[in-house]
Order: structure tokens, then C-alpha cells, then sequence
């Protein structure tokens, strides 16, 4: 049998490797994602104070930290059965909001952008930031890094630093915000509402309005009828903080919504022995293998599935574009998934304007930030929206508050079985008769994850920015036939 | 190819930090576009892992390796990343001291995967836990495989310098490059090998603006049962703060934000054991003579193999627990 491997960065790196099998003809026969890489949190944790688990896990993950700080708060709130104070409760979103800008800024242009605004055909040594600040606009360049700038600005003064923060505790925050800060993040907040506005404007007459490119979202090759996960407040709106998992089927019908301690009655996760990570389903609907459609569990937890599992946006201006969003592909719910990128815009100016309202929230410099525990800690679960998916941490302590077990789902693990599905769609789309069928095939493999931003700094460690792709043809015997190589 | 000095970085088990960390130099990255021609850096451009290998020795200038060494792919990449460059930078708390990560190496490996697939919400894995070589319907499939204990960078390979920090601060990184570009021009010369770059030689309590008053205290407290005064000395206030082990540079960012310091920049000059370090500063803390008082009063330390350990097990003179060395044959 013939085997191609795609290795993002290299065969010895631990970033994720995918084997690709061709039987007899040169068809794809069978794909493997493989995650080659295991710290052991769930284990080093263990035995280590609760309160230390916001500054712990966030080096899970360097680029998303902020949701692992949340999550664990979060968690340590409920271990302790304590609820912090609304005022602590809107610093945390606050500062959450923010990191979302960032995060989203930082995907949309350095990783997705230079597929729609270059091309997926578009000379590689244009497909990347630099060849998207040539064609829009050096300008553009320097907004990109303001909105960088002014994320962590935000983060850096509610959470004591830059990366990895440092403020939550179980029943609240250290510190709270000066009105001189306040003022300060709410205009870089209005500045951030204009960015996202303009983003999605980009992304209107750039993509939206080339008819090449809307066929290739609405095409089938990119699109998948799975489940749908992600949180929403009390109005079915999406939340990115706080508020219940919300569960809905590939018809859009929405079967159910969890609250944290809930958790286990909705996801399990299977286990490969051919590689480290595992993956997450919907317990109730059961692991059917890496198929589509309503019998199996397989569930995606990305902007497009947030979107899906939710009733509307709760900022106007986000609101209008969600409405228009559905509108322009047919309805909800949405299975393609190169929406993805639009999705993330939508909340990424639904991120500034929570920016916004939370920064005049007249409550926001309060200074009760935080509510000290009085009961004996025992197990709790805190669950947030990183950017990446649905992030759920799972403690139990003795009566000291030491740790005894944790479980952590992370962000992109959420989307590893869909991930995996996208890659063999793909894959078996552009290769036949034990050939890339085109130049530009690669890429479309690679926009086939890209999509979902796969962060496997929560799983292991890679980044966002261009995915180099080696892809070796090998024959029945192992020998390398061809080698093909997409340099950044 | 241009002729301008060779910059790699690289990251081994680490979560990317790091590299968000340089990132946050902003502007001051084009500094870095202008005076290095950036061979090697996996999260901005194509690896050319095949173009490192062939390379000629010691043609890379500069490489700035974060991340400790789990397993035998990160050491594979520091011994070719070795004999490739002039100068070796252990980057971030991961290289130098092992970081969060050595925590791990107080367990051992068959109770991280334990711990990792029989959670509540995972399928009994029927024995079919994730192994290094499996075969699949279609063929062989490849993993690798823990090392049973996390080193640190020098552990594995010679190292020129350190920059400490869980991330290094991003103003010490601009400087640092500042220095090196300054050192290429002719302009300055480099420290001797094994410093410690980016950071103070003093203490973070040098940094701290909090009052310490010399106050001695009967016990210790955990930060959610107190409300401490926003001016004053956390350890002195009964809160365990790293801060009198921690070398300097950060500019005391957590205990200026109302959180103790968790020694992310690593042991301050001269100290050999980071944890003996901070146990004899937080001993002198404490307000009895009385060995069984003593005793009672430490008990307040929740978790002290932790605390004191938190980002340096790897390197410290421990290096892990006796249950994780019986792993390493």
C-alpha cells in the first residue's frame, strides 16, 4: 500500500503529523492525525494548592493562557462553593474580551487571511501576512499590530501581565481597575469596535463579493454535517465567559444545554492507540467512528459552531452581521466550514463591543473584586469559551483545598475528530491515482484545518502562522517516489 | 542567501509562550528582520528542518532555544541546534530550569498516562492506550515516546546563555537582541558564556515596591482566606512569595499585582538550589525558636515540594522524585 505523510513541520517535531494511505489504484484509503506529545498536567497537578491552578495550567497554552486562567478560576470558585462578586466577574470578562480581540486579530491576518485575500492559488511566496499588507495596504500592517498592542494592554492591566496572567483567585481578583485605566480601555476598546468593523468590511468586498470564493465556502468538499457546541447567557446569546453549553444536532435543533458540574452526562472522550490526544463526542449520541451526520457523536467546538448553537449575538453591531451572516449561506445551521472564517470576525467585533460595554459598566471599578471562601472545599467545574472551542476544567481536593484529581478538556482537542475528518475530505478530493492532483492542492489540504485553527499548544505546542506542508509519496514498498514541499 | 548573521528559535516541550513573548516586541521585530537572516523559526516560517541538517557547522550565530527536553525529539533538535550555532540561548524558564512542565517529575511516567486516559469523562481504553509503534489496517503508525523525566536545555547539551522568565519579559528580550546586533557591529562585546542575560542580579524583592518593615510572622495563609494590604510585603503578611529566591528583571509584575511571585525568572545570583534558597528565606521569616512550633507553623505551607519547586525541579539539585528516576534505566 502506498502511504503519503504530511508532516507540518518536519518527521521529529511535535506539531502533528498526518499519514496519508492509498490502496491498490492510488486512491486515499485512510488518513492518521497524529498528536505526538504529552505533558501529564492531569497528573502533575495533582497535589498542588487549587489556588495555584490559575497561574499552572495557563502554561498549558502560551497563545490562549487567559482561557486557561479563566477556566481554572472558574473552577476554583466552584471548589469552593464561592460566587465572586459581579464586579470580579466583569473584570475577568473585561480582560477576557480583549484577549478574544487579539486572538482573533492574530489568526484572521497572519493565518486565514492570505488563503481569501492572496488566493489559494496565489504564489507562495505572496501567501502570507506580508503579501495581505502588500495587496490592502501597509496601514493595514500597523492596525494589526495596534490591535495586538491594546489586547495585551488590557490583559497586562487587569491581569498583572502580558502573558500569563497572574489575578484570579477563587472568589474573585487581587486587584481591581483605576478610573484612569478604565478610561484608557474603553477607548482602546471604541478603537477595537472600528478595527472589527473595518475587518469584516475587508473580508465583504475581498471574499464575500468574489463569486469563485463564495463557491468555495458553499462547496461540499469543505463541509461536514456534524453537532454543534458552545456556551450562551441565559438568552441563548453566545458568551465567551459564563453561562450554560448549549448542544445542537446537524439540523440545527438544539437537544439540550449543560451547566458545568454537568459536563460528563454530554462529552466523552475515545481513546487511539495511535495517538496522544484523545477525542471528545457527545456521550449520549455515542463514539460511531470519524463519520458525519445525526447518529454520530462527533461534535465541532469552533466560532462557526458557537454561532450555530446560539439564538443571536448580544451586541448590535455583531447582531446585524450574524443576521446577515445566515443569511448569505442558506440558513442555520451552517456545515461549511471555510465559514469558520467569517464566523470569527463576527466575534471578534462582538468581543470589541463587550470591550466597550463592560468598560462602562459603572460597576467596573468597583473595588469589590472579590468574595472570600467560607466553605469547605470539595470539587467544582469551570468552563469558558476559548477561542479555539469549549474549555472545560474538573477539580476535586480534600478539605485543605489540595488537589486529588483534575480532568481538563481543552480547546482544540474538541475538534479533533472533525479535524481528522476534513483532512481525509480533503485529502481524498485532491489526490487520485497516487498524485496531488495541483499545485495548489496542498493548500487546500492545509485550509482544510486551518479553518479551525487547530492550537495544539493546548495539546501540544504549535502556533498560529503559516503550516508548512512536506507531503511524501512513498510505494507499496516504503521507497520515496516524490516529495513535495510547500515552503511559507 | 544573504550574507547577514543566522538566527534560529525553537521551541521544545513548552506552550508557545515564549514566542508570543517575542512577538510582543512589535515593531522592534523588524530590527530583527534587518540585522539576522532568520533561518530556522517553526511558528513563522517554514522550518527547512532538512536545510539545518545541512548546514555547515556552527553557521548559525544566534539560536534561542525554548522549551524543556520530554522527549527524544526536543533533545534530537538541541544537539543538531548545538552543533549548528555559535551561540546557544536556553530561552524562558523551560530551558533553563525546566519550568512548570518538570513538575512532572515527581511522578512517574506510568501514572501520567493513568492519569492523562482514565479520567471520568474517558472510555476504558480496553488496553488500547496511545503506544509508540502501532499497527494500523493500512500500516505502520510511529509516536514517540516520553523520556521518563524532563531535563532542562544544559542538561543535554552545552549552553552559552540564559534568559530566564515563564515568558522572558519582552522589554528584556528587545534589549538582549539590542546587544547581540551591537556585538556583531563591533560595538560591544559579549558577557562570558553562562550568563544570564535578560534579567537583574538582584532579587525580585529589590523590585517590589510593597514595604517590608522586618515583620516576622506565626503563620502562613492562603491568598483567597485574607484580604491582604496592597502595600505591604506579601511574605511578611503570612502569604508565601517567592520573590526573595526570585533573580530580578521582571519588574515584580505579580506582587505588584496583588499576587505572590511564583519565581518564573529563576534562582537570583549565587543561589545553587532555587528551593533551598527560598526555604531559608521564608525559615528567617518566621517568628519562633521553638523547633515544635516551628514545625506547625511550616505545616501552613500547603504543598512545599510545589511551591518551592514551581518552575525549577529540573534543575534543581533534586531533579525529580526517587519514584520518577526508577524509571531511568
Amino acid at each position: 500500500m502506498q502511504r503519503i505523510t504530511i508532516d507540518p513541520i518536519t518527521r521529529l517535531e511535535g506539531h502533528g503529523k498526518i499519514e496519508i494511505f492509498l490502496d491498490e489504484e492510488g486512491e486515499v484509503a485512510n488518513t492518521y492525525f497524529q498528536i505526538p506529545e504529552l505533558r501529564g498536567f492531569e497528573r502533575f497537578c495533582v497535589g498542588r494548592p487549587v489556588e495555584e491552578m490559575p497561574v499552572i495550567t495557563n502554561r498549558i497554552c502560551g497563545v490562549c493562557p487567559e482561557a486557561h486562567h479563566m477556566a481554572a478560576a472558574k473552577a476554583a470558585d466552584a471548589v469552593y462553593h464561592v460566587d465572586p462578586p459581579s464586579a470580579a466577574k466583569k473584570l475577568r470578562e473585561l480582560l477576557y474580551s480583549a484577549f478574544y480581540v487579539t486572538d482573533h486579530t492574530t489568526h484572521f491576518y497572519a493565518l486565514a487571511g492570505p488563503d481569501f485575500v492572496m488566493g489559494p492559488d496565489a504564489p507562495v511566496a505572496e501567501r502570507n501576512i506580508l503579501g495581505v499588507i502588500h495587496k490592502v495596504g501597509v496601514e493595514i500592517g500597523s492596525q494589526v499590530i495596534q490591535a495586538r498592542k491594546y489586547g495585551h494592554a488590557v490583559v497586562e492591566m487587569i491581569g498583572g501581565r502580558k502573558v500569563h496572567p497572574c489575578t484570579s483567585i477563587p472568589g474573585g481578583l487581587t486587584k481591581g481597575i483605576t478610573e484612569e485605566q478604565r478610561a484608557e480601555i474603553e477607548e482602546m476598546g471604541r478603537w477595537a469596535v472600528n478595527f472589527a468593523t473595518f475587518s469584516l468590511k475587508l473580508f465583504n468586498d475581498i471574499v464575500l463579493k468574489d463569486s469563485a470564493y463564495l463557491a468555495l465556502i458553499l462547496g461540499d468538499i469543505y463541509s461536514h454535517h456534524t453537532y454543534y457546541i458552545g456556551m450562551v447567557d441565559s438568552e441563548n446569546r453566545v458568551n465567551f465567559y459564563d453561562g450554560k453549553v448549549s448542544v445542537v444536532d446537524p439540523d440545527g435543533k438544539r437537544i439540550g444545554k449543560y451547566a458545568p458540574h454537568e459536563y460528563t452526562d454530554w462529552i466523552a472522550e475515545h481513546v487511539e492507540p495511535w495517538t496522544y490526544l484523545k477525542f471528545p463526542y457527545l456521550k449520549k449520541i455515542g463514539w460511531k467512528g470519524f463519520v458525519d451526520g445525526k447518529d454520530s457523536g462527533v461534535y465541532c467546538a469552533t466560532p462557526l459552531s458557537r454561532l450555530n448553537a446560539a439564538d443571536r449575538m448580544a451586541t448590535p453591531l455583531a447582531q446585524e452581521e450574524y443576521e446577515r451572516f445566515y443569511s448569505t449561506l442558506g440558513g442555520k445551521p451552517v456545515h461549511q466550514r471555510l465559514a469558520t472564517h467569517w464566523a470569527r470576525l463576527i466575534e471578534l467585533l462582538y468581543a470589541a463591543e463587550r470591550w466597550v460595554e463592560l468598560a462602562t459598566d459603572p460597576e467596573i471599578t468597583s473595588d469589590n473584586f472579590r468574595a472570600q471562601p467560607t466553605e469547605k472545599p470539595t470539587e467544582g467545574v469551570g468552563i469558558v469559551e476559548a477561542p479555539r472551542g469549549t474549555l472545560t476544567h474538573h477539580y476535586w481536593t480534600d478539605e485543605r483545598g489540595i488537589l486529588t484529581q483534575v480532568n481538563l478538556i481543552v480547546g482544540t482537542t474538541n475538534n479533533y475528530a472533525p479535524i481528522s475528518m476534513s483532512i481525509k475530505k480533503a485529502a481524498q478530493s485532491f489526490i487520485h491515482k497516487g498524485v496531488v492532483v495541483s499545485e495548489g492542492a496542498l493548500n487546500r489540504i492545509e485550509m482544510a484545518f486551518r479553518a479551525y485553527d487547530p492550537c495544539f499548544g493546548c495539546a501540544t505546542h504549535s502556533l498560529p502562522g503559516q503550516m508548512p506542508l512536506q507531503v511524501t509519496i512513498r510505494d507499496a514498498r516504503g521507497e520515496v517516489v516524490d516529495v513535495l514541499r510547500q515552503p511559507c | 542567501m544573504s550574507d547577514k548573521p543566522k538566527l534560529a528559535m525553537y521551541w521544545a516541550a513548552a506552550c508557545g509562550g515564549c514566542e508570543i513573548a517575542v512577538l510582543n516586541i512589535h515593531e522592534k521585530i523588524l530590527d530583527v528582520d534587518a540585522n539576522f537572516d532568520v533561518v530556522f523559526w517553526p511558528v513563522a516560517m517554514d522550518a527547512k528542518y532538512k536545510d539545518v541538517e545541512a548546514m555547515p557547522d556552527a553557521s548559525i550565530t544566534l539560536a534561542l532555544f525554548n522549551g524543556a527536553i520530554r522527549n527524544s525529539e526536543n533533545e534530537h533538535l538541541a544537539r543538531l541546534l548545538r552543533r549548528k550555532s555559535k551561540i546557544m540561548v536556553a530561552f524562558g524558564a523551560c530551558a533553563c530550569e525546566g519550568g512548570i512542565p518538570s513538575l512532572a517529575n515527581l511522578s512517574r511516567r506510568q501514572e501520567i498516562f493513568d492519569a492523562a486516559y482514565h479520567t471520568p469523562s474517558t472510555d476504558e481504553p480496553d488496553g488500547n492506550l496511545p503506544r509508540p509503534n502501532w499497527t494500523a489496517p493500512e500500516g505502520e503508525l510511529h509516536i514517540p515516546e516520553l523520556y521518563p523525566v524532563v531535563k532542562t536545555l544544559d542538561q543535554v547539551v552545552p549552553v552559552d546563555y540564559y534568559m530566564p522568565g515563564c515568558p522572558p519579559e519582552s522589554h528584556q528580550i528587545a534589549a538582549v537582541i539590542d546587544v547581540v546586533i551591537q556585538a556583531l557591529q563591533g560595538k560591544a562585546t559579549l558577557p562570558p558564556p553562562g550568563t544570564v542575560l535578560g534579567a537583574g542580579g538582584s532579587t525580585v524583592c529589590d523590585e517590589c515596591k510593597r514595604a517590608r518593615n522586618e515583620k516576622k510572622i506565626k503563620k502562613f495563609v492562603r491568598i483567597q482566606d485574607v484580604q491582604p494590604d496592597p502595600t505591604l510585603c506579601l511574605l511578611e503578611q503570612g502569604i508565601l512569595c517567592s520573590g526573595p529566591a526570585t533573580r530580578s528583571g521582571c519588574g515584580a509584575l505579580c506582587p505588584q499585582a496583588g499576587a505572590p511571585c511564583v519565581g518564573c525568572y529563576g534562582p537570583a545570583d549565587g543561589a545553587l538550589d532555587y528551593g533551598a534558597r527560598l526555604m531559608s528565606a521564608v525559615a528567617s521569616v518566621i517568628d519562633s525558636t521553638d523547633p515544635k512550633e516551628i514545625e506547625k507553623i511550616l505545616d501552613g505551607i500547603p504543598d512545599p515540594a510545589g511551591m518551592f519547586y514551581r518552575f525549577n525541579l529540573a534543575g534543581s539539585l533534586l531533579r525529580a522524585s526517587k519514584a520518577a528516576w526508577e524509571n531511568e534505566t
